[in-house]
């Protein structure tokens, strides 16, 4: 994984585990004229990484693909798989909405070759840069893209899941990615959604607001008999998925969180577990009033009177809103959790809101951690749930 | 498992329905031509284009679809004519379970452009309203809405053969039991920024906008899906050889009562695959973006449609429905009684 705390999983981990905010000055754009002038920004190396990519390859490629590059092939590595056979499954939102800005802009300008045009029409596709990115990867197989906004990255995990499950494919790269851009960091800033301090405090009484960020989280989704068969080494179990619509309004989540209750459940019902048995909840909480008191209320009604003993943070406070990377990142954290046994923080709270009669983590701890269940909600109503659990738990 | 499209529904330059675009198909007589304008400097970018026409406007008259952009109400009247009035009173009454599975190119770019436009003028005026409809998923978000299901709803990105990936995924659900039935739909609005950016790859491009939509379900109707194969990727492979391998996966012959709807448009380059691969084809074959225009995302979905109206009227038994895309795979299907 790649995020504002770092460029691999160990730095990311050692981040989180030091309860280390990475929200800063935001470079990659003009923010002046912005009411919030603050993001998580990741650091992705200009020149291309040594012997993983051609120098083209790298050149052609735009941030957020950069960024998913990096974090794939990470997730290739650590999984001892060099070259397979096996579908790819991506999440993504703005996908590379900076090359739609670029020629948007010389559009504009009207004094640009009709070459560079195209090329920039060609590679602002998000299919365009995906293949690129599996060429480089040596993956000659069927892609499927997600563009479920900020659910994206745990509805393509989720999808992997399922064709594992049903024995379509034996092995699956899946995960999400995004990169910040102007014209999405705008969007949210117009909606009046970002903090206008740059600090998110999801769950804290007076939040005022989400952090954007920006990052890739892959995972390699594999059936326990070709794990097992190849002798790899198994980092955990997908226990459940769940995946619902919220058609209360385009931007807003109905306030009883019904969408995210319905996830919550279906995800336990398929791992057959009781909410007793979930051990942490990394959750969506934006740090928006709006979604977390969502959120809040839809895990007091899926724990009912054992809300008390539920862990939950979020780690957007750390790392911003990684959009279409969201799902996919807090996955790998809550991987990260699981084989580390230790919890992230939800980071900056000084006072919890009322809607918290859950244990919220407010600093990193060390904890016995077999099960974890992470919510990802989006614009437009797209909810999922994800439940990992330890090797043999299922 | 039977999987069989029991609905379908579509707007294209054609008009609003089923109806009148088969009816354009059939007599293959082309529809209108406009011009795309935008003044730049001292001078005016006119690209032609096929529009849909703005009267007899079949989009539903709710809420949520009023401030939405063609894109959206584009899909909610091609979804809308797929599902047709008992499907809908069934959702109504929580009886069937419908997923929905949109699939796209280029999204709402009408609003991007405008609401990008106002950010580079002064982004504290750019409005609030624009940018969630610019999200990928906003116009599939609006369906749900519409027909009122928290049942599962998502968006693909994929070159112009994402249909079929759609209709796979559809497939899956249903096979699995998330969903009784699934709505596939493929919608894409007209802007400059598109026309003028299809444009750059072939001045011979007509760009065009509309919606399609089936409904897929598991039961042993007229049109049944027979073969939905892998599609296959670019990454190792040129498209001719893509194009090759899926007119071979498809093992269709030629015979009187088959017939070939591929996705050429009529201009020798990008058609070349599809040209070459299935060149011994000797039955009927039907090109429907050369009458109705590059619709990107919505054409295959028109091309699915015309085959399944084309088994209906049983003047053929089995149909091949393909396409080469842009930039990331070759795909197809298998339709048949």
């Amino acid at each position: 994984m790649i995020s504002p705390l770092g460029q691999n999983l160990q730095e990311n981990s050692a981040g989180f585990r030091a309860a280390k905010m990475a929200i800063c000055d935001v470079t990659l754009f003009d923010v002046s004229r912005q009411r919030v002038a603050k993001a998580g920004q990741a650091h992705v190396q200009e020149s291309a990484p040594e012997s993983a990519i051609s120098r083209s390859a790298w050149r052609r490629m735009d941030r957020g693909t950069r960024l998913a590059f990096i974090a794939a092939r990470e997730a290739l590595i650590s999984a001892e798989i060099h070259q397979a056979r096996m579908p790819v499954i991506i999440g993504t939102s703005a996908a590379a909405m900076p090359i739609g800005e670029d020629y948007y802009k010389h559009a504009h300008a009207g004094h640009e070759t009709r070459r560079t045009q195209l090329q920039r029409v060609e590679t602002y596709q998000a299919q365009r840069q995906m293949i690129d990115l599996m060429r480089a990867l040596a993956l000659h197989v069927p892609l499927r893209i997600v563009s479920n906004a900020c659910a994206s990255g745990a509805n393509a995990i989720g999808h992997a899941f399922h064709l594992v499950r049903s024995g379509r494919a034996d092995c699956v790269l899946a995960g999400g990615y995004d990169a910040l851009c102007q014209l999405v960091f705008a969007g949210f800033d117009a909606l009046q959604a970002l903090s206008p301090s740059g600090i998110p405090r999801p769950f804290d009484a007076a939040r005022d607001g989400l952090a954007l960020g920006e990052g890739a989280g892959f995972v390699i989704v594999e059936s326990a008999e070709s794990a097992h068969a190849r002798g790899a080494k198994i980092v955990a179990e997908i226990l459940g998925y769940g995946a619902a619509t919220d058609t209360h309004h385009l931007t807003q989540p109905n306030p009883q969180g019904d969408a995210a209750l319905l996830t919550m459940q279906a995800a336990c019902k398929m791992a057959n577990l009781v909410p007793a048995q979930i051990d942490y909840i990394n959750s969506h909480g934006t740090g928006t009033p709006l979604n977390d008191i969502a959120e809040g209320n839809a895990i007091q009604r899926w724990a009912g009177p054992d809300v008390g003993k539920i862990r939950v943070s979020s780690t957007k406070s750390a790392i911003g809103h990684l959009l279409g990377g969201a799902g996919a990142v807090e996955s790998v954290i809550c991987l990260l959790a699981l084989t580390e046994q230790w919890l992230p923080a939800s980071l900056n709270v000084r006072q919890p809101d009322p809607v918290c009669t859950f244990d919220l983590v407010t600093t990193p701890r060390e904890a016995v951690v077999k099960r974890v269940l992470t919510n990802s909600f989006g614009f437009g109503g797209a909810n999922a749930t994800l439940i990992f659990g330890q090797e043999g738990l299922s | 498992m039977i999987l069989s499209i029991t609905g379908t529904g579509a707007v294209s330059p054609a008009g609003w329905g089923v109806q009148p675009m088969m009816k354009m198909l059939d007599s293959n007589k082309e529809p209108a031509i406009s011009l795309l304008e935008r003044p730049l400097h001292h001078t005016t970018i006119a690209t032609p284009v096929l529009r849909v026409p703005s009267e007899n406007s079949t989009t539903p008259k709710i809420t949520r679809l009023r401030r939405t952009s063609p894109i959206s109400k584009f899909a909610a009247a091609a979804a809308m004519e797929a599902l047709g009035e008992i499907r809908l009173t069934a959702i109504a009454a929580r009886e069937l379970r419908v997923g929905i599975i949109f699939t796209l190119i280029n999204g709402c770019v009408g609003y991007s452009n405008r609401f990008f436009s106002e950010v580079l003028s002064d982004p504290k005026v750019a409005s609030p309203i624009l940018f969630p409809e610019t999200v990928f998923n906003a116009p599939s978000s609006h369906l749900s809405a519409m027909i009122g299901s928290a049942a599962p709803n998502d968006t693909l990105i994929a070159d112009s053969t994402g249909f079929f990936s759609g209709m796979d995924l559809a497939a899956e659900w249903i096979m699995r039991g998330d969903v009784d039935g699934c709505l596939i739909v493929a919608s894409e609005e007209l802007d400059w920024l598109s026309a003028e950016g299809l444009q750059l790859y072939s001045k011979n491009y007509l760009p065009s906008e509309g919606a399609g939509a089936i409904y897929l379900e598991a039961t042993d109707d007229l049109v049944k899906l027979q073969h939905l194969p892998d599609p296959i990727s670019f990454t190792n492979r040129t498209r001719t050889a893509a194009a090759r391998e899926i007119r071979k996966t498809l093992a269709i012959g030629n015979h009187v009562t088959h017939l070939l709807i591929d996705g050429r448009a009529g201009i020798h380059h990008p058609d070349l695959p599809e040209t070459l691969a299935w060149q011994d084809w000797t039955a009927t074959r039907w090109s429907p973006r050369k009458i109705l225009g590059e619709a990107m995302g919505a054409s295959v979905s028109w091309q699915v449609i015309a085959a399944v109206e084309a088994l209906r009227s049983k003047r053929y038994s089995q149909v091949a429905v393909t396409a080469v895309g842009g930039n990331q795979q070759a795909a197809g299907c298998l339709l048949g009684h």
